[in-house]
């Protein structure tokens, strides 16, 4: 494709002064962004990072001069190339939107109309704007998924949304953005929904063909060992406002702020292990599957030693919540067994008496759907209480009491709703629930991928600590390998339903490594901006 | 609560009476028509032997009297206060239509919610039952349904109870179903809860606001249809009054506007109070589901 190239690098693409935007809740504006100013040039890479709530999608929306319904720009300025996006009528910057900038959002699924074929949505705005004829558009986009690296590229946009991975998805919608050439795209969160090894290709898909066009882009995440591989300079923001900006090699070596320190310190969070042989739990042999369709277990077969925390990883499709659910009884196995201290477990979940039930606890990824938005803390957490200690009135409420405090929340917490505590508080909660039946085994379902980092680590710091006094044993379910490194004390690696390697913390995580373990540990992204393009560098010569 | 415990009293940071009172507050003006209007119906029903000025079956005197001082709406073909009539009139449709919506929300809502928990061959049966009754028209069905059975208020609750509930199935399994894959009911179950405490303290308090919502919807249409079926002779039997029935009885008044003053046609006042508690009902409805669903303005 001959797209002119009349780009120079250096160039200030987008100017934000002193922006202000508000966001209306409950009647009420309030402040989303608090003053921000951002400059852009062509073909730079701009990190935004941090927690929710920061501002930092909303921000990369403005860079477009969009604000989402219930929000509405105050104060400043936003100049993308000459044009004020903030005094240009809504037919200019709709012209604007699709073929000089772009976006690509988090949830390439949800994004994607699932009834039409890639193709058709991928050429659709250079086709509907007059910039291409069909036929080169789709030439065009073919290229695309060519430097793209996606399989079978010609052939590729003939499919649907759904008889593609996730990973692919979401660089099909890259080749969307890219299909006008725009000068600017905004990728919100591209990769936070992929697995590590997904995660690895999608990145380098998307720095290559942004590099390859020289456009400039506004990356938002908040995983900052991410941003590092993608950002020429990165800016971290907090509550609306601007902490910290900085080249990136900059940002990474000598932070100044506390606050963008403290964003990488799960990372620095170490447990040493300690080996036991007192197996709590011993799963043996176990094969599942639902209904009638390819086992998700397969032979598996972990043991689980007591007052320990031993972390199953794997990528999504591995088995491992899967595993979880055979634990509880929930999907009950075709075959192998389950000892629970010794005693075999009834495969059925009705089967199992109560004393077991309370035995072995769970803990849920997304806090919002496993507390019931109807009940506050005092039922919430004085259920499991009433139900299997016969406590009630007053001796109950004293247990709730103690268990707030157990997981560092006070007593003025009994009456709230879970939609008037924030996700950390919320995922206390959770843990205050499974504490409360007095478990030998909790189950862990990726607990923290929902959560912030610092808050992450003050829920994995909680968790150690309810060890240490109660010697719980935890099977930690997880996908992050910085959390695995910080907490466990074994580890289990799976694949595809089974079991690749299992053993203490030190032995899965040193050479000589497993062929998929290896893979797996690579894909984490590092602190260290030419992370990537080693990695790249280094699997391209093994190949 | 008991408040025996030791604990300082955490301070509810609302009540439920400032709960109610703020929403009210904020009620829109459409919101506060149809709930004056219900009031005012609800006082009529409940009230009515002290409100009408005469009994609701007695005869008075000459037939088609247009409205005076003494017969406010003037006198039906059997010379019966006609004012009195639509006041007890509500007594009789409010009262049967409340009655069957709770029938019909009480089958309908229970197994909906155990067929969206249960799954399975509960869920296949009852819907594929269901699905076959929605397939025959309402009213023809009630009408071939009090055909066979008999007329009579008994049979007339049953018979519409049980066709609605088959609708209150389909949406209670429907929301249900979005309640029942949530994790909080997967770890009552794994707590070792039974049925009855998943459907009740779990998914029940969920799934309310659309059931809320529903039920006035539902109110409505039964006591239309019993409107509609006493206006075609098999609703409820005279001398009971009820609205329905009333529009039947003067329909041939229709043609003969001229006879009261300010010229309203006789049925008009039955038709009008039917179309006047729907209107209301839907307004009270409307913003309750507004409300609960958490649309905002402009958004």
């Amino acid at each position: 494709m001959a797209v002119e190239n009349k780009r120079v690098k250096g160039d200030v693409l987008l100017t934000i002064t002193g922006l202000k935007i508000e966001g209306k809740s409950e009647d009420t504006w309030n402040p989303i962004i608090k003053g921000v100013d951002l400059t852009l040039k062509r073909g730079e890479v701009l990190g935004l990072i941090g927690e929710s709530g920061a501002g930092k999608s909303t921000l990369g929306l403005a860079g477009m001069g969009f604000a989402r319904p219930g929000c509405r720009f105050t104060a400043g300025s936003i100049v993308f190339d000459g044009i004020d996006l903030l005094a240009a009528s809504d037919e200019e910057k709709r012209a604007l939107w699709g073929s000089r900038i772009a976006y690509v959002a988090q949830s390439a699924s949800a994004s994607f109309n699932p009834a039409h074929r890639l193709m058709d949505q991928v050429v659709e705005t250079a086709t509907e704007r007059g910039i291409m004829q069909r036929e080169t558009a789709e030439a065009d986009a073919i290229d695309l998924f060519k430097r793209l690296q996606l399989p079978s590229p010609d052939t590729i946009g003939l499919r649907f949304p759904h008889q593609v991975s996730g990973g692919q998805l979401q660089r099909a919608m890259t080749a969307m953005a890219m299909s006008c050439r725009p000068d600017m795209i905004i990728f919100d969160e591209p990769t936070t929904a992929l697995d590590v090894t997904t995660q690895v290709e999608v990145l380098a898909a998307m720095r290559r063909i942004v590099e390859e066009f020289n456009t400039a882009a506004i990356y938002i995440t908040h995983d900052l060992a991410v941003v590092a591989q993608m950002a020429h300079r990165i800016m971290v923001l907090r509550y609306g406002n601007l902490v910290e900006e900085a080249d990136t090699r900059k940002m990474l070596k000598s932070p100044t702020q506390d606050y963008t320190k403290s964003l990488w310190a799960v990372r620095a969070l170490q447990k040493p292990e300690s080996p036991s042989d007192d197996i709590v739990l011993d799963v043996s042999h176990v094969t599942a599957s639902y209904s009638n369709s390819a086992k998700v277990l397969d032979d598996v077969t972990v043991k689980i030693p007591r007052g320990r925390t031993v972390a199953i990883v794997g990528e999504s499709g591995s088995g491992k919540s899967t595993l979880a659910r055979a634990i509880t009884g929930l999907l009950p196995p075709s075959s192998g067994t389950i000892s629970f201290n010794g005693k075999p477990l009834s495969a059925k979940l009705a089967d199992r008496d109560k004393d077991t039930l309370r035995r072995i606890q769970m803990i849920y990824q997304s806090a919002d759907t496993a507390l019931n938005p109807r009940q506050r803390v005092r039922d919430i957490i004085g259920r499991p209480v009433e139900f299997y200690l016969g406590l009630k009135g007053a001796d109950r409420d004293r247990r709730v009491v103690e268990l707030l405090e157990a997981i560092e929340l006070n007593e003025s917490y009994i009456d709230r709703l879970p939609s008037e505590m924030s996700g950390g508080q919320k995922q206390r909660i959770s843990i205050a629930r499974a504490l409360a039946a007095n478990p030998e085994v909790i189950i862990c379902d990726e607990v923290t991928s929902a959560l912030d980092q610092i808050v992450q680590e003050e829920i994995l710091k909680l968790l150690m600590k309810l060890q240490k006094d109660t010697n719980v044993t935890y099977l930690f379910i997880t996908h992050d390998i910085a959390t695995v490194r910080a907490i466990s004390d074994e580890i289990v690696v799976m694949h595809k339903g089974k079991v690749v390697q299992q053993g203490l913390k030190s032995k899965v995580l040193n050479p000589p490594f497993p062929a998929y373990t290896e893979l797996l540990l690579s894909s984490v992204p590092q602190m260290d901006p030419d992370w990537l393009t080693t990695l790249l560098e280094s699997r391209k010569a093994k190949a | 609560m008991t408040n025996t415990t030791p604990l300082r009293t955490v301070k509810a940071r609302r009540t439920f009476l400032e709960n109610v009172i703020r929403t009210l507050k904020s009620a829109p003006t459409s919101a506060w028509f149809g709930m004056i209007v219900i009031l005012i119906y609800l006082i009529a029903a409940v009230f009515a032997p002290l409100i009408a000025p005469y009994g609701e079956a007695e005869v008075l005197g000459k037939a088609y009297l247009p409205s005076s001082a003494e017969h406010f709406l003037g006198t039906d073909q059997l010379g019966r206060d006609i004012f009195s009539r639509l006041i007890y009139g509500a007594r009789n449709t409010i009262g049967i239509a409340l009655l069957t919506t709770l029938i019909s929300f009480f089958v309908g809502g229970t197994l909906g919610i155990l067929a969206a928990l249960k799954r399975g061959w509960l869920d296949q049966g009852v819907s594929r039952v269901v699905d076959a009754f929605l397939a025959i028209p309402v009213l023809i069905f009630a009408l071939m349904m009090l055909a066979v059975v008999g007329k009579g208020i008994g049979n007339l609750i049953l018979i519409l109870a049980l066709l609605d509930s088959t609708r209150v199935f389909r949406l209670a399994r429907a929301v249900a179903l979005n309640s029942a894959v949530m994790d909080y009911v997967e770890a009552a179950r794994l707590r070792g809860e039974g049925t009855g405490w998943i459907v009740f303290r779990e998914i029940v308090p969920n799934i309310l606001p659309p059931l809320i919502t529903e039920f006035g919807l539902r109110f409505c249409f039964v006591f239309l249809t019993i409107a509609a079926l006493s206006f075609l002779g098999v609703g409820i039997q005279p001398p009971t009054a009820d609205w329905g029935s009333m529009v039947a009885e003067n329909k041939s008044l229709i043609n003969f506007p001229v006879r009261t003053f300010p010229y309203i046609p006789a049925p008009f006042y039955p038709a009008g109070a039917i179309a006047l508690l729907t209107v209301a009902v839907n307004f009270v409805v409307d913003w309750f589901l507004h409300k609960t669903s958490g649309l905002r303005d402009g958004s």
